[in-house]
C-alpha cells in the first residue's frame, strides 16, 4: 500500500499549534512548579512527628497515585462543581489533576532521597546547633535533589506528556489543536505525527539540560 | 577550684529495656582531658553522644557550665528543648569516627557553616575563620577542596576544625581514628595532641590507650554498666586495680611491642 504522505495541511495550520503549543508549556509549567512544590512538602508530612500530619500526607500519596490522572480532571471537571458552587475551567481542572497526582508520584521520590541520606549527616549538623529546617535545606536537601534528579526528570517528562489529558475537557492544548486539524482536513496521520514531534522536539533539550544539571552537580563528586 | 564545665550526675541510658549505663558521675573542670575506654558495647560512645544529647539520656541530670540542661523538675528523664539543645550544642563540639563532613560543600564551606547558618556570620568573616581554623590543623591550602578529594586523615583533622570553629567550650571525639587507615592515625593525633597541649577540655572516647595514657589528664574505665574505675593515667593504666579494668589492658597489651 502506499500511501501519499501530505503535510502541507498541517503546516498550513501552524498558527493553530502554535496555540497548542503554548497551551501546553503553560499547563507544564504550572503542574511542574506545583506537582514537584506540593510533592516535597507532601514527604516532609509523611516524615513528621506529628501523628494527624503523618496520615493526612500517606492518605494524599495513596489517593492520587492509584487513581488516573484522566478520571481526576474528569471529576474535577464535571463533578466538583456540583458538589461546591464554584466554576472549574479546563486549565483549572487539568491543573488540579496533573499537579495533585504528581505532587504524589514525587513526594515518594523526595521522601526516598532524604531517605538515602546518612544519619550521620543529621547528626554533624545538629552537633554545630543547627535547626532541623536548616539541617534539611543546607545539608539533607542539597545531597537528596542531587541524587533523585533523574527521577525527578522522569517526573517532569511525564508531566510534559500528561498534558495531553486535558484535551479530554477541551482545554486548548497542542493534542486538541491536533484533534482539530485532522478533523478539519481528514489527514491524522501527518497531523498526529507532526504533534509527536513537536513533543520530542520540545523535551529533548529541556531533558539535556537536566543532563548538564547532573554534571554540574557532581562537581563535588 | 574552678567551676566544672561539665557535669554529670547520677545519668543513664537504656535502649529497648537493655541498660548500657546507669549511676555515671562525672566531673570535668576547664582543661581537663578525659579518655573514656571500654571493650565494644561497654557503652563509651553512647556515653559521649549524651553529652551533646545526640542521645537522649533517660536518667540522671547534666549541667554545662554551671547550669542545668534539661528539665528535671517534673518529668522523668529530663526533657530537653530544642533552644536550649541548639544553645548547648554550640558550647560543646564533636568530633565523628565517620568524619561525617557535608560532601556538597567544600572545606572552608564545611568548616563556616555552622558560622553562616548558627552564628549568622557574614559569608567572608566565616571564610576567614573557616581557614584560620584550617591553618590550625595543616590544611589551609585545602579550603577549596572537595571532602571526596581529601585522605581519611585530612577528613578527620577538617573535621576538628568544623567543631574547633564555634569555640567549644568542651571537644567530644568519638573514637577519632578508628575509621582510619593505620597509617593517617598519627596525623589526627597529632592534632588531638596540639589541642591538649593549648588547655583544651575534652572527652575522647578511644582505643589508643598509649594514645590516652600521654594525653589524657584523667581515665574513666566503663565497663560492668558504669564507671568501673577512674584515675589518673598511671594509676587506671599502670597499676589497674580491678580484675575487669587488668583484663582490658592485658587484652590490648597483648598487640602492643
Amino acid at each position: 500500500m502506499s500511501y501519499d504522505w501530505n503535510f502541507q495541511p498541517v503546516f498550513d495550520n501552524w498558527w493553530a499549534l502554535a496555540i497548542g503549543a503554548a497551551g501546553t508549556l503553560r499547563l507544564f509549567v504550572v503542574c511542574l512548579v506545583l506537582g514537584m512544590g506540593l510533592g516535597l512538602i507532601v514527604a516532609l508530612g509523611r516524615r513528621s512527628h506529628n501523628r494527624p500530619l503523618r496520615w493526612l500526607s500517606t492518605a494524599f500519596v495513596e489517593f492520587f497515585r492509584n487513581t488516573p490522572v484522566l478520571v481526576q480532571i474528569l471529576w474535577f471537571y464535571y463533578a466538583l462543581p456540583i458538589l461546591v458552587p464554584i466554576e472549574i475551567s479546563p486549565f483549572t481542572a487539568a491543573i488540579l489533576g496533573i499537579s495533585l497526582n504528581s505532587a504524589a508520584y514525587s513526594a515518594e521520590i523526595y521522601r526516598g532521597g532524604i531517605q538515602s541520606i546518612e544519619p550521620g549527616q543529621w547528626e554533624a549538623a545538629r552537633a554545630i546547633g543547627m535547626t532541623g529546617v536548616q539541617t534539611l535545606r543546607r545539608v539533607v536537601l542539597p545531597q537528596a535533589i542531587r541524587r533523585i534528579i533523574p527521577a525527578l526528570t522522569n517526573r517532569g517528562v511525564e508531566i510534559f506528556k500528561m498534558s495531553t489529558l486535558a484535551s479530554v475537557v477541551a482545554y486548548v492544548e497542542l493534542l486538541q489543536q491536533g484533534k482539530l486539524i485532522a478533523s478539519l482536513n481528514f489527514n491524522p496521520l501527518e497531523t498526529y505525527t507532526v504533534i509527536a514531534a513537536i513533543f520530542l522536539i520540545i523535551l529533548y533539550p529541556i531533558v539535556s539540560m537536566t543532563y548538564s544539571l547532573e554534571r554540574h552537580l557532581a562537581r563535588s563528586d | 577550684m574552678a567551676d566544672p564545665v561539665l557535669r554529670l550526675t547520677g545519668l543513664g541510658k537504656s535502649f529497648d529495656g537493655h541498660r548500657v549505663f546507669s549511676d555515671v558521675d562525672l566531673e570535668v573542670l576547664p582543661g581537663d582531658r578525659i579518655a573514656i575506654l571500654g571493650a565494644s558495647g561497654s557503652g563509651k560512645s553512647t556515653l559521649l553522644r549524651c553529652v551533646n544529647v545526640l542521645e537522649t539520656p533517660d536518667e540522671g541530670s547534666m549541667e554545662v557550665g554551671g547550669k542545668a540542661v534539661g528539665d528535671n523538675t517534673r518529668n522523668r528523664p529530663a526533657r530537653y528543648s530544642e533552644r536550649e539543645l541548639r544553645a548547648l550544642r554550640q558550647r560543646v563540639g564533636m568530633v565523628f569516627q565517620q568524619f561525617n563532613l557535608f560532601p556538597h560543600m567544600t572545606v572552608a564551606g564545611n568548616v563556616a557553616e555552622g558560622l553562616v547558618t548558627v552564628r549568622g556570620m557574614s559569608t567572608s568573616a566565616a571564610r576567614e575563620r573557616a581557614v584560620s581554623e584550617l591553618k590550625r590543623v595543616g590544611l589551609a591550602d585545602k579550603a577549596d577542596t572537595y571532602p571526596s578529594r581529601l585522605s581519611g586523615g585530612q577528613k578527620q583533622r577538617v573535621a576538628i576544625a568544623r567543631a574547633l570553629a564555634m569555640d567549644p567550650e568542651i571537644l567530644l571525639f568519638d573514637e577519632p581514628t578508628s575509621a582510619l587507615d593505620p597509617a593517617l592515625v598519627g596525623e589526627v593525633l597529632s592534632v588531638i595532641k596540639q589541642l591538649a597541649d593549648e588547655g583544651r577540655t575534652m572527652l575522647l572516647v578511644t582505643h589508643e590507650i598509649g594514645f590516652a595514657y600521654h594525653v589524657a589528664t584523667r581515665i574513666v574505665f566503663l565497663a560492668d554498666g558504669g564507671i568501673y574505675e577512674t584515675g589518673t593515667p598511671d594509676e587506671v593504666l599502670k597499676n589497674p586495680k580491678r580484675p575487669l579494668t587488668q583484663q582490658f589492658l592485658a587484652e590490648h597489651q597483648r598487640f602492643q611491642f
